[in-house]
């Protein structure tokens, strides 16, 4: 029962991770239409750019806390994913506006390249680490009620919280504001939202700046984890099952999508690993995604899609 | 009908001429709409009478011609920039925010009237959370006008279609416009729901002074509301003037009923 219980809480808190990649998806999905296939190249230029001014900014300016050194980064990478966020509206998206779903996201598609490019070339391409200080040891909990007690990483668990933070946040800011009133227009409808005088690249800009601070956390907690990489940008491919699953417009979707797949990752490898010769935890997430492909494939969460005849 | 105090021309349209490839949707169309007025145009299907709409909102850019809004000139409009002067308008195939309730959809109207910039409201600051609170007022008035209290919280895909109609009307009225554009408000409905919204259009006109440029294909109804008529017919003009004349134009007879050859 202990190793159970370990087992599922070491699969939610990695679920946890894999709905903080996926909710940069659903955030640009829903405000703006879009699928962005840029959301893991995005992860992967936030953790570099913060992985680097981390490094650079004692060299720079002599400052000696790395807490300041690490405030300093954030601030910093989050002004340059503003920067990536109205290139990207000035540059591609302003001259796509009313067109097909597939255009924009064959646009992302050119972006990903793109940005995995410039990333290297003004970060470098070697390994770097982030270090944000999240506490690497493992704590025992609850060993009076199990012989050994439930082993439960440190790291994971402030993850969690943070990205659970971060989702709270996100939701009040979609439901409960005039911009977030507006970013749902937009999405509805561009016409529509602009006959009314809804500022469409303003609205476009905020969308994906917050999708790059999305990015920034999502690349700052994977980052100290796997440490800063080109494969980092591969982290997106685990979040496109939890897309699936969660439904592709809904933020809850995300979170339980997520921690759903990390659970089940978990558990199979375990359990029915064993029967099957191992090896599965590579390949559950995409399993599941087809059977909701063929199933459900609005997911759990998503809006249903009814066409008039 | 009352007595209406119709003023100065407010919107001039000078030879515009719209075409998409080889296909001219609009030939030299001229005309005007006065302030407090309702103004329509009507026409057969496929008379140019949506790309007119579209051009005077800067959906489409006319390749000829001059509009003239309130004594500034155009070669061709910008919806957002159109909006911000204050003419607002409701779509055909309605346009609505389909996940959203009817109260959003109508708040969103009042985002040229809301001062703090859309950073601050991201926030809810202080003076942006009054403000939401101020502009909610305006828009449970608008709600009242058009009947629509029992539907507030239900997201408008779920509505029948007269009243999505309606809600598109009460967003475009939430802008506070000078000039409001309707293209074809009454287009599937049935007879009730059309008196209905031949009333809200009326009472539009009548209580807030709004000029109104409306689209109709429905003869009947348009000759009831309006002041003045504007006919197409293949994207030419083929009559302008009051409904009494215009149903005496032998064109515009020979492009309703047809002729023998």
């Amino acid at each position: 029962m202990g190793f159970f219980l370990e087992t599922l809480i070491g699969g939610l808190m990695a679920g946890m991770l894999y709905s903080l990649i996926a909710l940069g998806f659903v955030l640009i999905y829903k405000a703006s239409g879009v699928f962005n296939f840029a959301q893991g190249a995005m992860v992967l230029f936030a953790a570099l750019a913060m992985a680097r001014f981390a490094e650079w900014i004692p060299q720079w300016t002599g400052v000696q806390s790395p807490l300041l050194a690490n405030l300093a980064a954030f601030v910093l990478a989050m002004l340059v994913m503003i920067v990536v966020a109205w290139s990207i509206e000035k540059l591609a998206l302003s001259r796509l506006v009313n067109q097909e779903g597939v255009t924009l996201l064959m646009a992302t598609l050119g972006i990903t390249y793109f940005l995995d490019g410039l990333g290297q070339t003004l970060f470098g391409n070697d390994i770097y680490k982030i270090d944000v200080g999240m506490p690497k040891d493992p704590v025992i909990v609850a060993e009076s009620l199990f012989q050994g007690g439930i082993l439960v990483s440190k790291e994971d668990l402030y993850a969690a919280l943070i990205a659970a933070a971060l989702v709270i946040l996100l939701a009040l800011f979609f439901q409960k504001t005039a911009t977030g009133r507006a970013l749902r227009a937009v999405a509805d409808d561009h016409q529509a939202a602009q006959s009314i005088g809804i500022p469409l690249s303003t609205i476009w800009i905020i969308v994906w700046s917050v999708a790059g601070f999305v990015a920034l956390v999502a690349g700052i907690i994977w980052g100290s984890k796997l440490g800063v990489q080109f494969s980092l940008s591969l982290v997106a491919l685990k979040a496109l099952p939890v897309v699936i699953l969660g439904g592709l417009t809904s933020v809850p979707g995300a979170i339980i999508g997520g921690l759903i797949i990390g659970v089940g990752e978990k558990l199979s490898e375990i359990y029915i690993g064993p029967m099957l010769g191992g090896g599965i935890e590579i390949w559950f997430a995409y399993v599941l995604a087809l059977a909701f492909l063929l199933f459900r494939p609005q997911g759990l969460f998503g809006e249903k899609i009814i066409d008039r005849v | 009908m009352a007595e209406k105090k119709i003023g100065e021309v407010i919107l001039d349209v000078k030879n515009i001429s719209l075409s998409f490839g080889g296909v001219k949707a609009l030939t030299d169309i001229s005309f005007n709409v006065r302030e407090h007025e309702i103004r329509a145009i009507i026409g057969p299907n496929g008379a140019g009478k949506s790309s007119m709409l579209n051009c005077i909102n800067g959906v489409y850019q006319p390749q000829q011609g001059e509009i003239t809004f309130r004594g500034q000139h155009f070669k061709h409009m910008n919806s957002r920039q159109v909006a911000e002067m204050g003419v607002a308008r409701t779509f055909q195939n309605l346009a609505l925010f389909k996940g959203m309730s009817v109260l959003d959809n109508i708040m969103t109207g009042r985002n040229l009237h809301m001062k703090s910039n859309l950073f601050l409201q991201a926030l809810r600051w202080g003076p942006a959370e009054r403000e939401e609170t101020a502009q909610r007022e305006k828009v449970e008035r608008i709600i009242d006008f058009l009947e629509i209290q029992a539907y507030r919280k239900t997201p408008v895909g779920r509505l029948p279609y007269g009243l999505q109609k309606r809600v598109d009307l009460g967003r475009a009225l939430a802008m506070e416009p000078q000039v409001l554009l309707l293209d074809e408000p009454m287009a599937g409905m049935n007879v009730e729901e059309k008196q209905d919204m031949c009333r809200f259009i009326l009472d539009v006109n009548d209580e807030f002074g709004t000029t109104i440029v409306l689209i109709e294909h429905d003869m009947g109804v348009v000759m009831d509301i309006s002041d003045r008529v504007v006919v197409l017919d293949y994207g030419k003009k083929i009559g302008d003037g009051a409904p009494d004349e215009v149903r005496q134009n032998e064109d515009v007879i020979r492009a309703y009923l047809g002729t023998s050859h």
